[in-house]
């Protein structure tokens, strides 16, 4: 009878939980510490096998000068991305959660660029700053749009920052929103009769009270500008020449070109670690000064 | 009193309506230069089209191979949303009803995993399928997309099914239910409103996805329409404005979804991100 029970959960294990295990398996799992194996050896495609090489991979990423030049490029680019972000979904999300006119079709219409991908904004936009911006500038006389400013990489800079701020917004906009609504309506009654400003009650009730909407929005905005790729390849295609290649730019040409795969996967290592350290210290932080309503 | 307040309601709407113009003025842009030549667009980029010429869609249509990119997006994205769905609500009813050892273990694994970014998996991925011939198919897409995309939905759907009383699921059991007809006639019909959140978002994702596809799949009858855009601006890159029109080409079906699904769609990503 036992044994009888114990093949049917075999079963029931198998037939409920056997192909979502196998992928996870053979795609995350297994891959996760072949990529860790991998750091350690010289492993190329054409041999299929390498050698155990210690730390040397590491010692060169260490070592790599473009590698650390890219990775502060790209931890500027996530710096202001995250605080435009921010900022503009913030009060976007505040003017949009009380009740106004045409409310759902305005929040739907700041969150229409979150339906496409990088790829396909990053070359939109691509025309626009090679081709319709510096027209209008040369039209206008307006200096700052004359040349083109994917050509130039102080610039180009901008235009990544600008774009991805731009899409991650009507996101970030929507979790606000979220946060906001949450907030007791008799604290803001409250505020008012005291005679609380506008400036006031967003600064000492709004902010303090959305703090789990801010940690959710700065994790989403900080690692997933960490981890850009499409636009980066869209947009200037690391140019020009290769001024703004972006984390993930270098480590796909520094392992599928390059075939440089133990040392690539390094570097991929190395920018999860930083993320993650990133992500977590600003989620603790953060949560310490959550407030209850 | 009151007609002042709706003054005020109106003036509200129009200048958060204009704020909404300029912030997709991008789109409107780009859309009313598709409708006219390459020349003209170069010479004044802000003029309007004097006339409804659709010849660059056509030129684009055969230029990036739309069909063939639209078809194998379809394709692969309808499947495999079909699939994660499918068997990881399955898996997380057993994560969720059965609190075996073995269970629970993975189950924590799956949510660990969830922190690990596609950057880190990618190049032993490759290396590793790419060493056992298996890249250039749909079906290792396939694949790969249910084991990135399921520790996600199976975390979903596990917190949901938690908040399922058991008393009915036992009442069957009691009139000689199987577990595999419990699963299917009871706990998945009632599954449907999370059932869209992950729907919408493994869409969204796989729809728009571009690196993994450009790593796995080789052969240009199989591309995806991330790929075709890549590859028509590669090969056409200065041809504006058929190009342009490619870029509305692609835009335009998860525009039109959104048209009909804009509560839902915004909904799922609420419940999705705050989760």
């Amino acid at each position: 009878m036992n044994r009888k029970n114990g093949l049917r959960d075999v079963g029931t294990f198998l037939f409920f939980a056997g192909p979502s295990l196998v992928a996870f398996f053979l795609v995350v799992l297994i891959p996760f510490l072949f990529g860790l194996y991998l750091t350690f050896t010289n492993w190329s495609v054409q041999a299929g096998s390498g050698k155990f090489v210690g730390l040397s991979n590491y010692i060169k990423v260490f070592h790599d000068n473009a590698y650390w030049t890219q990775l502060w490029f790209t931890l500027r680019y996530v710096f202001y991305t995250v605080i435009l972000a921010n900022v503009g979904g913030f009060f976007l999300g505040l003017v949009l959660s009380g009740k106004i006119r045409g409310q759902s079709f305005i929040r739907g219409g700041f969150f229409i660029p979150n339906l496409i991908g990088g790829l396909v904004l990053g070359y939109l936009w691509q025309i626009l700053f090679s081709r319709v911006l510096p027209y209008l500038g040369n039209l206008y006389g307006w200096e700052l749009f004359q040349s083109s400013w994917l050509t130039q990489t102080d610039r180009a800079f901008w235009a990544l920052v600008i774009v991805n701020a731009w899409q991650l917004m009507g996101y970030l906009m929507v979790i606000y929103i979220a946060g906001f609504t949450s907030i007791p309506t008799d604290v803001l009654e409250a505020a008012d009769i005291d005679g609380a400003g506008g400036f006031a009650k967003i600064a000492r009730i709004m902010l303090p009270l959305s703090i789990r909407a801010i940690v959710v929005c700065l994790f989403i905005s900080i690692s997933r500008s960490f981890l850009t790729y499409d636009l980066n390849l869209a947009l200037t295609n690391g140019g020009p020449f290769g001024s703004t290649e972006m984390a993930t730019y270098y480590i796909v040409q520094k392992a599928f070109l390059s075939n440089d795969y133990g040392v690539g996967q390094a570097e991929a290592i190395v920018l999860f670690v930083i993320v993650a350290t990133i992500t977590l210290t600003q989620s603790i932080t953060l949560k310490k000064m959550e407030v209850e309503a | 009193m009151k007609v002042f307040k709706t003054a005020i309601d109106s003036i509200k709407f129009f200048i958060l309506f204009f704020l909404l113009v300029i912030f997709i003025s991008p789109f409107l842009i780009i859309v009313t230069n598709t409708f006219k030549t390459t020349q003209q667009f170069v010479e004044n980029p802000i003029s309007w089209p004097t006339r409804f010429d659709f010849s660059n869609y056509i030129k684009a249509i055969d230029y990036m191979n739309f069909t063939t990119g639209f078809m194998n997006s379809l394709i692969i994205t309808i499947t495999a949303v079909f699939i994660i769905v499918l068997f990881s609500s399955m898996a997380a009813y057993l994560f969720a009803r059965f609190k075996w050892r073995i269970n629970t273990t993975i189950f924590l694994a799956m949510i660990a995993s969830m922190n690990i970014p596609f950057q880190v998996i990618m190049i032993p991925l490759v290396s590793i399928y790419g060493k056992l011939g298996l890249l250039d198919s749909r079906l290792t897409l396939l694949f790969m997309y249910l084991g990135f995309g399921t520790p996600f939905a199976i975390f979903i759907f596990h917190g949901f099914i938690k908040g399922i009383p058991v008393s009915l699921e036992e009442a069957a059991t009691i009139d000689g239910c199987s577990r595999t007809r419990i699963f299917f006639q009871i706990v998945l019909p009632l599954l449907k409103p999370v059932l869209s959140t992950v729907v919408i978002l493994d869409f969204l994702w796989i729809w728009n996805d571009y690196l993994l596809p450009s790593l796995v799949l080789l052969s240009p009858s199989l591309r995806t329409l991330p790929l075709s855009i890549y590859n028509f601006f590669s090969t056409y890159s200065v041809d504006y404005s058929p190009l342009m029109a490619g870029l509305v080409m692609t835009i335009i079906p998860v525009l039109v979804l959104y048209l009909f699904l804009q509560k839902y769609i915004i909904q799922g990503i609420m419940e999705g991100a705050i989760k």
